[in-house]
Order: C-alpha cells, then sequence, then structure tokens
C-alpha cells in the first residue's frame, strides 16, 4: 500500500484499489468488482440510512469502477444527495461524480440543477465554483437554459471573488459554445472586455478565452478589445521576468496569457489606429528580438514557453500579412530552427513556414530554405516531421523550382511511408501538372510516379496524363516512345499497363517506323500484359486491340486471332466476351472507311466547364462559390494546360470524370460533346441499369453507323477525368433536368450518385456518398439550406454511404436546394457546395390530351406573362430521338400528332405542389437548317413558365 | 495514460458518446504508445492536434485544435504535472492510482471547459489545499477501525 500523502483517509476506497491491482486476471478483477457492486447496492437499499462519509465513500468508489471502464447504473441518485451535503469534501465528490458520468436523465437534471442554483447563491465562493464547474463540465442544454442568465451577473459584479470571476467566464464559455443562443451578452460586453484590464492575472487569463470566442462571432461589438489587449500585451512584453511573480513561468512573463492575446488580435484586421498598431508592432519586434537573445535558462520549459509566444507572434504577423519586414524576419527566425536540435521546434517551424510561403512578401524568402527542407525529407527518423517537410516543399512550389521539388518528392516516394504515399502522389501529380512548362516532362513524371508507386495513383491521375496526351499533339510521339519503354520493364504496374494500352491504341503509328517498335512488337508487348491484368484493364486492352487493326491493318489479322481465341470470346467475363464477340465482327464486317470512322482518334477533350465558371459567377447565390475560389481555379486551370493553343482541355475544375471502366459509358454522365447523337439518347435509355454495358452500346452505335451515316466521329472510349484541384464546387444541376439518377459529383477523394422518385408534389432522393481513397473520410456531415436526416459521420476508405432526403414541394420555386459537405481526408477539410438537382419540372405529371384539348387549353394561357419564349442555338445535335427523350425525361406527356407540323414538339403536364397545381403546355419548334429552337411554355402561373423555359433552353 | 496502455485519468470537454470515447482512447493509446522518444511531440489525428509527453511510466497527452498553440500546450501539462508533483510530493503514478479524485480535483482547478482557469501554481495549490483543511476538519474523529468495518 502506498503511502496517501494527503487529505482524507477514504480507507475503504483504498484498499478496495490494492484490491483491484492486486487481481492477476481479469476475470478476478470483474469478480471483485462484482462484489462490491452487489455492496454497494445492498447498503444504497439498505433500511439504516447511510452517513453523508459512507454515501460519499461509496459513491467514490462507483466512480472508480466506471473509470475502469465498467458501466454503473445506480448512485446516481446518492451522488445527487451529496450535492446537498454542506460538508465541502461530499459535496465536491458528489459534483465529481454528476461531472463524470452525467445522463441526460430528466428528472436528475431538475434535482441537478436545484442544488446547483443553491450553491450559486450561497455566497459561498468554494461552494460556487463547485457549482460553476459542474455546469461548465456537463454543460447540457437544460444548464444552459437555467443559468446562462445568471453566470455574466456573478461575472461582472463588484464583489465577486476573483476566483469565482475566473471560473465564472469559463463557465460562460462552455454554455456559450454548447448553446450560443442562450448567452445573450448585450449588456454586460463592455465590462466583459475590460476584464482584460483587471489586476488579477488569473481573472485576465480566465477572462481573455471568453472574450477571444466572443469576438470571434461577434468581432464588432467587441472591437474595443484590440487597444486594450494591446496594452495588456506590451505591458507584460516589456516586463522584467520578475514582475509577474507567480505568473512568471520559468523566466517567462506570463506566456499563457501572452499567447491568448496574441490569439485575440488574430480576430481582428491590424488595428486601425496608428498609435495602437505602432505599440503592437513594437511588441512584436521585442518579440523576435528575444528569440535571439541567451536563454535566460536550460530548462526546455523556458524555450517551450518563450517559443510557444514566439509562434503565437508569427501566426500574428502572417495573419496580418501586411509587414514585408516582420515577415521576412520572421521567416528568417524559422529558418534557424529548421536545424534546430529539438524535433519538436524543427516540426514547428516546418508548419509555420507552410503558411509564410502563401504570403506574397515571403514566398521568396521561404524558398531559399529549400535544400534544408529537402534534407529534412530525407533524414528526419519521425515521419510526422518528414510530413510536414512535404507539406512545405508543395506549398513553396513553383514554376523556377518545380522541377528539383517534383524529383525530390519522387525519390522521397520510393521509401514513403504507406500512409501518406496517396497524398503525395497526388501532390506531385498536381504540381507536374501545373507548372509543366515541357510537356515531355510532365509525361515522364506521371509515369515515373506510375512506375514507383503505381498502387497509389488513383484514376484521375492517369486519366489526366491521357487528356493532357490527347489534347497536345507534340507530346503523342514522346509519350508513345516513352510508355513503350516502360512497358518493357519485366514487371509494371497495371496502371502503366492502362495507359500504355491507351495511348498505344491512339498513337502507336507515331512510334511504328522503328522497327523496334513496330505494330506487331506493339501488340506483342501490350498482350504479354493481358493475363496478368484486371478485367477492367483487359477490356481497355480490347478496345486497343480494335484500335490497332485501325491503324495498322497489317495486325489485323494477329488480332482477330487472338480475339476468336476460346479464352477472348468464350470468356466468363461478360463484358469481355462481349467486346471480343463484337470487335471481332466489328473486325470483320465493316469496311475500312467505316472502321476507321468509328475508331478515329479521340478528338481533343473540349473545353466544358468554362462557361458553368462564368454561368456560377453571375449567380452566386447563397452559399455558392466565392468569386475568389472561381479566379483561383480558372488560374489553375490556364496554367495546367500552360494555355494550350488547341483551345486545349481546361476543364481542370469539375468535369465529372468517367465510369471506372475507361471504354464504357456510365448512365448520368454527360457524354463527351463530340457524341451527342448516339451516345446522350443511350444513356438515357439505359440509365435505369446505372452502368450501360459498352457492348450493347457499341452495337447499337455500330448498327446506326450503317442506318445513317453518322457525319461525327463516335469517340467511344469515353472521357478521362481531370485532376480536380478545386475545394468548393457546385454541380451543374442543369444535367438531371431531364433524368433522375446519375453521377451528381465526383472528384479524386468523393463520388456522390444520385437516384430519386418523385410522386406528385413528393420527392426522394438517395444520396451515396462514395470514398474513393483508401483512407476513411471522417467528421462527415452534410447540411442542406433545407432539413434533412443525418448521414454517417466516417466514410471508411473504399466505402459508400447512403442519406435519403424526402422533398415535399410547396409550391413553385426556381432555386435548388444547396446541399454542403464537410469531411476531413487525411488533415485536411474538405468543403463542397453542391445544388441539388430538384427542379420545378421534377413535380410534372404528365397529362395526355387530343390536339384539340390542347389548343383550346393553349389558348387559354394567352395572357402574355403565361407564356415564356425562348430562341436559342442547339448545342447538341438536332436528334428526333434524343429530343424526345429528354422531353420524356422533363416528366410531361409527349403529345404526339397534336401540332400540324410534324417537326415539331408538343408536351402538357401539371405542376404538383402542395399549394396548387400548375398547368403547363410546352411546345419545342426545331429549325434544323439554322440549327436553332423555339422553345415557348406557357402554363398557368407565370413564374413557372419562365422558370421551366429557363430551365429548358439549357437542354438542347 | 500509463505504458502499458492503462488509462488512469481522463477528462472530455466536448460532448462525446461514451462508446466513441472507449474507441477513441483505444485509437490514441496506439498511436501514442508506439511513438519513439525523440520524436516530435505532436501528431495531427482526425482532425485535432495531439501533444503528448511521457513523465516517468505516464504519458500526459491532450488533443487540442488545429489554431491552438502546441507549445503552450505542452507547458500546460507541464504544469499540470508540477501541481501533481507540489501536491502529492514527488507524484508517482500510484498517487493517481489510489487519489484519482484529487488528481482531478487539481485538474478542475487548473482547467475549466479545456481552457486555463488559473496560470498559477500558488493560486490552484490554494484551493486545492483550503479544500483539505475543510475535509480533514470533517473527518479527524474517524477511527481506523470504524473504517475497516464498514470496508
Amino acid at each position: 500500500m502506498p503511502a496517501v500523502s494527503k487529505g482524507d483517509g477514504m480507507r475503504g476506497l483504498a484498499v478496495f484499489i490494492s484490491d483491484i491491482r492486486n487481481c492477476k486476471s481479469k476475470e478476478a478483477e470483474i469478480k471483485r468488482i462484482n462484489k462490491e457492486l452487489a455492496n454497494i447496492r445492498s447498503k444504497f437499499k439498505g433500511d439504516k440510512a447511510l452517513d453523508g462519509y459512507s454515501k460519499k465513500k461509496y459513491v467514490c468508489k462507483l466512480l472508480f469502477i466506471f473509470l475502469l471502464g465498467h458501466d454503473i447504473d445506480f448512485g446516481h441518485m446518492e451522488a445527487v444527495n451529496l450535492l446537498s451535503s454542506n460538508k465541502y469534501t461530499e459535496k465536491q465528490i458528489g459534483y465529481l461524480f454528476i461531472s463524470v458520468l452525467v445522463n441526460s436523465n430528466s428528472e436528475l437534471i431538475r434535482l441537478i440543477n436545484n442544488a446547483i442554483k443553491n450553491d450559486l447563491s450561497s455566497r459561498n465562493p468554494t461552494f460556487m465554483c463547485l457549482a460553476l464547474h459542474c455546469i461548465a463540465n456537463v454543460g447540457s442544454r437544460e444548464m444552459a437554459e437555467a443559468f446562462a442568465g445568471e453566470i455574466p451577473r456573478i461575472l461582472v459584479a463588484g464583489d465577486t471573488m476573483d476566483s469565482v470571476k475566473q471560473s465564472a467566464a469559463l463557465c460562460l464559455l462552455r454554455l456559450y459554445k454548447t448553446s450560443p443562443d442562450l448567452v445573450l451578452m448585450g449588456e454586460w460586453t463592455s465590462r466583459v472586455v475590460h476584464l482584460l484590464n483587471d489586476q488579477h492575472m488569473g481573472v485576465v487569463t480566465a477572462a481573455i478565452s471568453l472574450i477571444t470566442c466572443l469576438s470571434q462571432k461577434n468581432p464588432d461589438e467587441f472591437k474595443t478589445c484590440v487597444s486594450l489587449a494591446v496594452s495588456r500585451l506590451s505591458r507584460i512584453v516589456s516586463s522584467a521576468s520578475t514582475d509577474l511573480q507567480d505568473y512568471t513561468y520559468y523566466f517567462v512573463p506570463a506566456p499563457w496569457l501572452s499567447c491568448k492575446l496574441l490569439r485575440l488580435l488574430q480576430c481582428y484586421p491590424p488595428p486601425e489606429d496608428g498609435a495602437v498598431k505602432g505599440r503592437l508592432v513594437e511588441c512584436l519586434e521585442t518579440i523576435l528580438n528575444k528569440a535571439q537573445e541567451p536563454p535566460k535558462s536550460k530548462k526546455v520549459q523556458h524555450s517551450n514557453a518563450k517559443n510557444a509566444i514566439l509562434f503565437e507572434a508569427i501566426s500574428l504577423i502572417i495573419h496580418y500579412d501586411s509587414e514585408p519586414n516582420l515577415l521576412v524576419r520572421a521567416c528568417n527566425q524559422l529558418g534557424q530552427f529548421l536545424q534546430h536540435r529539438e524535433t519538436n521546434l524543427r516540426y514547428l517551424a516546418l508548419e509555420s513556414m507552410c503558411t509564410l510561403a502563401s504570403s506574397e512578401f515571403s514566398h521568396e524568402a521561404v524558398k531559399t530554405h529549400i535544400e534544408t527542407v529537402i534534407n529534412a525529407l530525407k533524414t528526419e527518423r519521425d515521419v510526422s516531421v518528414r510530413q510536414r517537410a512535404a507539406d512545405l516543399l508543395y506549398a513553396m512550389c513553383d514554376r523556377s523550382n518545380a522541377k528539383q521539388i517534383v524529383a525530390e518528392m519522387l525519390s522521397y516516394l520510393e521509401t514513403a511511408d504507406y500512409s501518406i504515399r496517396e497524398e503525395m502522389v497526388l501532390k506531385v501529380a498536381i504540381l507536374a501538372e501545373k507548372y509543366a512548362v515541357d510537356y515531355s516532362w510532365y509525361v515522364d513524371t506521371i509515369l515515373n510516379l506510375i512506375r514507383i508507386a503505381g498502387d497509389y495513383v488513383s484514376e484521375e491521375v492517369w486519366y489526366r496524363v491521357i487528356q493532357i496526351v490527347i489534347n497536345r499533339d507534340d507530346v503523342q510521339g514522346y509519350a508513345a516512345k516513352t510508355v513503350f519503354e516502360a512497358l518493357q520493364a519485366p514487371a509494371c504496374h497495371e496502371n502503366m499497363v492502362k495507359v500504355g494500352g491507351y495511348i498505344l491504341g491512339e498513337f502507336g503509328n507515331l512510334i511504328a517506323g522503328d522497327p523496334r517498335s513496330s505494330p506487331l512488337v506493339q501488340f506483342n508487348l501490350l498482350h504479354s500484359k493481358f493475363h496478368l491484368c484486371s478485367v477492367p484493364t483487359r477490356a481497355l486492352l480490347l478496345s486497343a486491340y480494335i484500335k490497332f487493326i485501325n491503324l495498322f491493318p497489317e495486325t489485323k489479322s494477329t488480332i482477330q486471332e487472338v480475339l476468336r481465341s476460346d479464352s477472348q470470346i468464350r470468356n466468363s467475363d461478360v463484358e469481355l466476351q462481349q467486346r471480343a464477340v463484337e470487335y471481332l465482327k466489328l473486325s470483320s464486317i465493316a469496311s475500312t472507311d467505316v472502321l476507321a470512322t468509328v475508331l478515329e482518334e479521340m478528338p481533343p477533350f473540349p473545353e466544358r466547364e468554362s462557361s458553368i465558371l462564368a454561368k456560377l459567377k453571375k449567380k452566386k447565390g447563397p452559399g455558392a462559390v466565392s468569386v475568389n475560389e472561381l479566379e483561383e481555379g480558372k488560374r489553375e486551370a490556364g496554367e495546367l494546360n500552360g494555355g494550350g493553343e488547341r483551345g486545349g482541355d481546361s476543364s481542370a475544375i469539375s468535369t465529372p470524370s468517367p465510369s471506372a471502366d475507361l471504354l464504357g459509358l456510365r448512365a448520368g454522365h454527360p457524354v463527351t460533346a463530340a457524341a451527342p447523337s448516339a451516345g446522350s439518347l443511350l444513356v438515357d435509355v439505359f440509365s435505369e441499369t446505372g452502368f450501360i454495358h459498352y457492348g450493347r452500346l457499341m452495337l447499337l452505335i455500330f448498327l446506326r453507323t450503317h442506318e445513317r451515316t453518322i457525319t461525327k466521329p463516335v469517340p467511344f472510349l469515353a472521357v478521362p477525368a481531370c485532376l480536380s484541384a478545386s475545394h468548393t464546387l457546385l454541380s451543374l444541376a442543369l444535367r438531371f433536368v431531364c433524368k433522375n439518377n446519375g453521377v451528381l459529383f465526383e472528384n479524386q477523394l468523393l463520388q456522390i450518385g444520385i437516384k430519386s422518385e418523385y410522386r406528385q408534389n413528393l420527392g426522394r432522393i438517395y444520396l451515396f456518398y462514395g470514398n474513393k481513397t483508401s483512407v476513411q473520410f471522417v467528421t462527415f456531415t452534410t447540411t442542406l439550406n433545407v432539413q434533412s436526416k443525418p448521414v454517417e459521420p466516417l466514410i471508411e476508405g473504399g466505402a459508400q454511404v447512403q442519406q435519403v432526403i424526402n422533398i415535399e414541394c410547396l409550391t413553385d420555386f426556381s432555386d435548388a436546394p444547396l446541399l454542403n459537405i464537410k469531411f476531413r481526408y487525411g488533415g485536411a477539410l474538405q468543403n463542397l457546395t453542391l445544388k441539388l438537382p430538384v427542379t420545378i419540372n421534377k413535380f410534372f405529371q404528365p397529362t395526355e390530351m387530343a390536339s384539340h384539348d390542347f389548343f383550346q387549353r393553349w389558348k387559354q394561357l394567352s395572357q402574355p406573362q403565361q407564356e415564356a419564349q425562348k430562341i436559342f442555338k442547339a448545342s447538341h445535335a438536332m436528334d428526333t430521338e434524343v429530343l424526345k427523350a429528354k422531353l420524356l425525361g422533363l416528366g410531361m406527356a409527349l403529345l404526339e400528332n397534336v401540332d400540324p407540323n410534324p417537326e415539331n414538339f408538343v408536351c402538357a403536364g401539371v405542376i404538383q405542389s402542395k399549394a396548387q397545381q400548375v398547368g403547363s403546355l410546352l411546345r419545342l419548334e426545331p429549325n434544323a437548317q439554322a440549327q436553332m429552337y423555339r422553345l415557348t411554355v406557357r402554363s398557368s402561373k407565370d413564374t413557372v413558365s419562365k422558370r421551366l423555359c429557363e430551365l429548358l433552353a439549357e437542354q438542347f | 495514460m500509463s505504458r502499458q496502455g492503462k488509462l488512469r485519468l481522463q477528462k472530455w470537454y466536448t460532448a462525446t458518446a461514451e462508446r466513441d470515447k472507449k474507441k477513441m482512447v483505444r485509437e490514441l493509446m496506439q498511436v501514442v504508445l508506439a511513438r519513439k522518444p525523440k520524436m516530435c511531440s505532436f501528431l495531427e489525428w482526425r482532425d485535432l492536434k495531439i501533444v503528448y509527453k511521457r513523465y516517468a511510466s505516464l504519458y500526459f497527452c491532450c488533443a487540442v485544435e488545429e489554431q491552438d498553440n502546441e507549445l503552450i500546450t505542452l507547458e500546460v501539462i507541464h504544469r499540470f504535472v508540477e501541481l501533481l508533483d507540489k501536491y502529492f510530493g514527488s507524484v508517482c503514478e500510484l498517487d493517481i492510482i489510489f487519489n484519482f479524485e484529487k488528481a482531478y480535483f487539481i485538474l478542475d482547478e487548473f482547467l475549466m471547459g479545456g481552457e486555463i482557469q488559473d496560470t498559477s501554481k500558488k493560486s490552484v495549490l490554494k484551493a486545492i489545499e483550503q479544500a483539505d483543511l475543510l475535509q480533514e476538519e470533517d473527518e479527524s474523529p474517524r477511527s481506523v477501525l470504524e473504517e475497516m468495518g464498514l470496508a
């Protein structure tokens, strides 16, 4: 038994604890605990009234048992009884039990609140402190309701003891954090701010936490705190280390308070008052100067406290981002720390420098430390420090040092910890693309990336390299040559095979002149990898083979042989079998011309999204992307393409990425602009199934090729995704006007699928959040500007969670609900805002009617405001079937034989909302010659006509 | 927590379900106990930063938010250890096991709602000692035998 040094002799408790400690096994421990629980239970139930001491002891034992990790389901009442004891220690144990084991039993909360109320009004400072502690520890809404009014009074009352003030300030802070709506500062504001002037340092320390939190939420009301904080800080900074007595910590005056003051100042912009600002700059300079002074003590506590203030000061300097002199000094100081022998300091210096790198004033200064940082990446023994070094390299990267940094990161990747590889790969890919001046370097980098860390290269990365190669003809030959060489390695990663298959299939002809890479050599090389690959890759290779037949007629018989072999044509995988059958057929029946058309080289990827960006900028509703971020995105997009002369693809923002199978088209995907005629119809036709069988699509396209000559090439290789570098995106909800299911959003981390169904004025949306990475997303939350059921806060790597949203259409509307999604991936907060594709037309009930009725109703709706009309240019091919499918998808009835002109389309439907039903009629008149449409919508409500017209004008 | 992965003291300043608490503690122990001596005292964990320090057989860990100051948090730990040390007189793990309620009181006196209430060693200890004084007055008459009988 150890000597209990001080305080009480709850001997029974000590004996019990040693018993537990002496237990040899878990079973023995549980047995002992159960015995004790039974004993306590019987004591509590016993006839004999327990005295306060025993009650305290048993409650304490229960607490101990609970802290060992066992459940406690009784004793709450006894603990509450202790609260009303007059003996301090009994009361104290009672409060401790409540704080640790509170549950939301409303009966108890009322009793607890009563006891607290009594103690608060007791005027006994120790009791008051206990009560305040309990409120702060529990911090529940009920407590906030009961005490949020009382505590500010205690805090600012002139006769309150200092220790009680401290507790009151922090207690109020806790309540404010849990229930800000209940804590009304109003009249107390200025008196609370003036606590910064309090003589008692402890009161200031406690109060400043409260003030900082309140300032973050209501900066204007609290802005008088800035000058007070500056003068307080200045007094501390200039004081001698002995002035503050007990508040000096290892020769550093009031380090906690200093840090908090500096933190508070970070809630505000630089002070406008010149004198205050001057004083503050002086303080910051003094802090920087002190860092250069010899230490007053060798103890680590001294340097930690001193440097804590220094780092906080640097944060403030970075926050202001307006004093170049201070920024550069800060950077130099951090530069010294980079080589400090304390690991902690190196870590923090790397971290702080990361933010300094983004300031225009200090970016160059940060860059001078590149060698040290690279060295840290190579030699640091602690992975978290290496991670910081990698982050910093990423942050300091620009055009001037990109090659060096990318090379270092690549070589680090070879030995990097598995936990950070995926992130490193993305970073390398982003840097390589962002700063690529010559694209052969870019291609080399990405292929190296696949070679070194193939498993961690996500699909987007290799899609992107393909996209870039296709869009830039100056790099195609080089890419073909390099990938051909890379494939020669005996063991190469499957991702390399995918890139190889795609690029050789497209551009193998560019290197076919060299006998070492003749068509047959290329084919044999690819095919040698075939059997080692997964089904999707094999599917891709098969498509590459059919492209070969087109590129190199001399390979035709060899490839047909392969396709004809049992392992292909009778493959158990239906997808592979189908491809083999169809490609074989295609290669044998199609004329060279047809073959050449169908298998033509992929067109450059179009710049699809920039128009959306412009539109978003104009709209920028609540919760939408900030202009800055868009600008940022644009700028990056520009750089990504190095201003590609082919008008290239700047879809770095949010081109929806393709299905996992590069060759299949997934329902819900906008088909590449070059293939609207066949593609999008089919997409709609098959959208029920989710995936389209590439084979069927292929066959249909093929049949169509025969029926009427397709004038445009049909790129059946789907769009590679781009590497989306953006953080906040609004997806184009307009894509979903005419359909209900598909992929709403996708970037390299997250895919959001949507399925929706509507009946009358009700709708239900299922959102599927898929984690595409191998790392879990934590604190995953979604907020809708209307109500929704919460979603699971955690998404495991590779997993998908579902969220259901029920919708009722109350009245007609034009703004779609916004869905905000936040989660953490690795360390970084991801935040994106999407428009839910809920549009007014979803609530259409189709109405069938005869020609006569239609025109009668059409005439009835003849007031000018009931009609909306738009004349617009066709943005897709004017294919009758596609148009029909889209109009059907709109939800109205498509009326045949109504319009005298058979080229025109007319539709009728009723929008069901809770408030009313809005009958709508629609007429769409295509003019094939001018490639224009005239769209007329009439409905009983003017806003509906207008909205429908807007929605539809984007669809054709 | 101890080096053997036993939790000796825990305090939560945000409302967390009991099940999540246990899971988080387990996860945290794994991460922290796996670290080697010369490694830095900070690490990112979920969306928080962990600041930890080892004193003899015990690890003291704080989970703080992203914008919090790591070094000052490290000194929060140190100050708490100093307080324990001063109160118990060269504190050891056993003191915390057997007087866990005292350790809680000291922690409560020092930190409240996750914020520092007072950084002065004197004022914190004064508050605790005052309480002890009250306690001794309460309980001096109790005899050892009586104690044993009740246990």
